[in-house]
């Protein structure tokens, strides 16, 4: 199919402004300075002390808290990318235009996506301005590695929430669709896994859980940063199990980008339909 | 409400749509063209030719079918069956793409962006249209929103956003405009401007298919017009042609020196009459077409006792009930 990239460019970048024009952008960035700043200056309160520590103990106090903001604030940001203007009833206006399903969904993706992205980077960004005299080159590389793994965790439950826009009947089953979700990967998906496996007396398919763990985009976020930090690699329970082989940053990137292009595939076979 | 519709007679030639559909020809064909949603039988075997540079009507009650078959036309929906073809092209085909560049599309229930102005809307569509931004300030001062160009359609009255959705299907110079209710919301004012514009791009040979529940107000502008009821086609043809095939009586109404209605079934004698009645100040008196004349006649050989005399044609509301029974 003839796609046209000015059509995408048109649709996403009105996207974009209408999240900067209604302070969207500029609201989650503050909520990730905030946090981040919090959990660099206070994270180690508990042991007594406060005021930057290390940069293994403050990524993993941010994963902590990355894993339940960033997928409920992509979920919100997209889940009626497509419904909603379906509801509205401007989607047979915009589908009169001389631009494809195809291009109009990946326009709305990659809109939300350039503010999901602004807002990360600026939020984190400024903490690791603010880091960078207390870090050396090494952390500092960290610190961008979890930036761009919260990016992609981001990108990728956004896909699962362009994709739910899409399905849904209406706006409200949507936002139902969207936070089960959230649920599912953020809070039971471990939770079943671990269940597996108590149950089984960890004698069962434990070589599969790695792989199961690959179902969740915020297991793989997790593993991602967890296994770059050796300080804290031994403090996880279920990202212990995974294999060294398996944890490749550039295969988990790998993995993630996969979670961001599915969902988002799925979506533009059934908007074609 | 913002000012009314002005009619700039010195607008850029680029701005509004020309003939660039040879004269002669279809603009859109369907052929045998079905649309079932489950047991709603919503488009059920329509047959429609509509030639370039008519004004073509669609009129019916709600749930007739006229929506979807607009959506058909515009490709938002596909066919169960049959065939659609706008300027020759397939709708169902990859080509169609290009032609809806010529097309301008002003949904029942336009529904704008309200964090936009009036004039970034129109950027947005034009983008979209590939059309010259430079066009979008002389068709909203073509629609009368050139005062509210720079302001939130949030702020916008019902009737100026259906303005602006006006302006937005106008983009891009379009050889073929679908206007599903586009009176909606417009004042009288408003309307009559609204119908300028309709005539001038009429002038310039745009096709243009048109819905609108206020059957006074499209009788006397589409050159022809279908009604539609349970996704059929049930009629077709001009106005004057449906009004003959439904073989409606005429009105007369004959206002008397002395409301003498004795005197006027008198002069009817024995002339086939429908009805006579006696109404407020004047008689109205009710007869096949055939008889018109021999009406007229008789009336008047009552002189000087006829004040006045108005014949009132049956109008596309009698043809469209008329149908619809």
């Amino acid at each position: 199919m003839n796609v046209e990239p000015h059509q995408i460019a048109t649709i996403a970048a009105k996207e974009f402004w209408d999240r900067l024009r209604n302070r969207w952008v500029l609201a989650v960035a503050l909520v990730f300075t905030a946090f981040a700043l919090v959990i660099a200056y206070f994270g180690a309160a508990q042991q007594g002390v406060i005021g930057f520590q290390s940069i293994d103990v403050t990524i993993a106090s941010l994963v902590s808290l990355a894993i339940y903001l960033i997928p409920l604030i992509a979920l919100i940001l997209g889940f009626d990318a497509i419904v909603g203007e379906r509801e509205r009833g401007s989607l047979d206006l915009l589908l009169s235009l001389p631009i494809t399903r195809l291009e109009l969904l990946l326009g709305k993706y990659c809109g939300l996506a350039a503010a999901l992205a602004f807002s990360t980077i600026a939020g984190f960004g400024l903490v690791g301005v603010l880091l960078a005299v207390k870090l050396d080159t090494s952390a500092l590389f960290h610190y961008a590695g979890f930036m761009v793994s919260a990016l992609l965790l981001g990108l990728s439950f956004l896909s699962l929430a362009v994709m739910v826009s899409v399905f849904a009947p209406d706006r409200t089953r949507a936002s139902g669709l969207a936070l089960a979700l959230w649920f599912f990967f953020v809070l039971v998906f471990d939770l079943l896994l671990l269940g597996a496996l108590v149950l089984t007396g960890g004698q069962y398919g434990g070589e599969i859980f790695p792989w199961l763990m690959l179902l969740n985009p915020a297991d793989v976020f997790r593993v991602l940063n967890i296994f770059s930090l050796d300080q804290v690699r031994t403090l996880y329970g279920l990202a212990t199990v995974f294999p060294e082989g398996l944890a490749a940053p550039w295969k988990l990137g790998l993995i993630m980008c996969a979670w961001i292009v599915a969902p988002l595939a799925l979506a533009a076979w059934r908007f074609k339909r | 409400m913002e000012n009314a519709l002005t009619p700039p007679l010195d607008l850029p030639a680029r701005v509004l749509p020309m003939a660039a559909m040879p004269a002669g020809g279809e603009a859109v064909t369907l052929a045998g063209v079905i649309r079932h949603f489950g047991a709603v039988h919503a488009v059920d075997g329509v047959d429609l030719r509509v030639a370039r540079g008519e004004l073509f009507g669609l009129i019916g009650h709600n749930g007739a079918g006229k929506s979807t078959l607009f959506k058909l036309m515009l490709g938002l929906i596909a066919p169960g069956a049959g065939e659609i073809r706008i300027d020759g092209t397939l709708v169902s085909g990859a080509e169609f793409r290009s032609v809806r560049r010529k097309i301008g599309y002003l949904p029942e229930n336009v529904v704008l962006y309200d964090n936009l102005t009036g004039l970034e809307t129109l950027y947005f569509f034009a983008d979209l249209k590939s059309v010259p931004r430079r066009d979008c300030a002389a068709v909203l001062e073509r629609v009368g929103l050139a005062q509210a160009a720079r302001r939130r359609v949030r702020e916008y009255s019902k009737g100026m956003r259906q303005r602006l959705g006006f302006a937005q299907a106008l983009l891009g110079r379009p050889q073929l405009l679908f206007l599903d209710e586009p009176t909606n919301g417009l004042d009288p004012e408003a309307i009559r401007e609204f119908y300028a514009i309709l005539r001038e791009l009429k002038a310039q040979g745009v096709t243009m298919i048109l819905t609108s529940h206020i059957l006074a107000e499209i009788q006397e502008r589409v050159d022809r017009l279908a009604i539609m009821a349970q996704g059929k086609i049930l009629e077709l043809g001009t106005v004057q042609a449906l009004r003959e095939k439904m073989d409606l009586p005429l009105w007369f109404e004959v206002k008397l020196a002395h409301a003498d209605f004795s005197a006027v079934r008198e002069a009817l004698g024995n002339l086939p009459i429908c009805a006579i009645e006696a109404r407020d100040d004047h008689v109205a008196v009710q007869c096949r077409r055939e008889s018109k004349m021999a009406v007229i006649a008789a009336l008047a050989a009552l002189g000087g006792r006829v004040l006045d005399l108005n014949v009132r044609e049956p109008s596309l509301e009698d043809v469209f009930f008329g149908f619809g029974d």
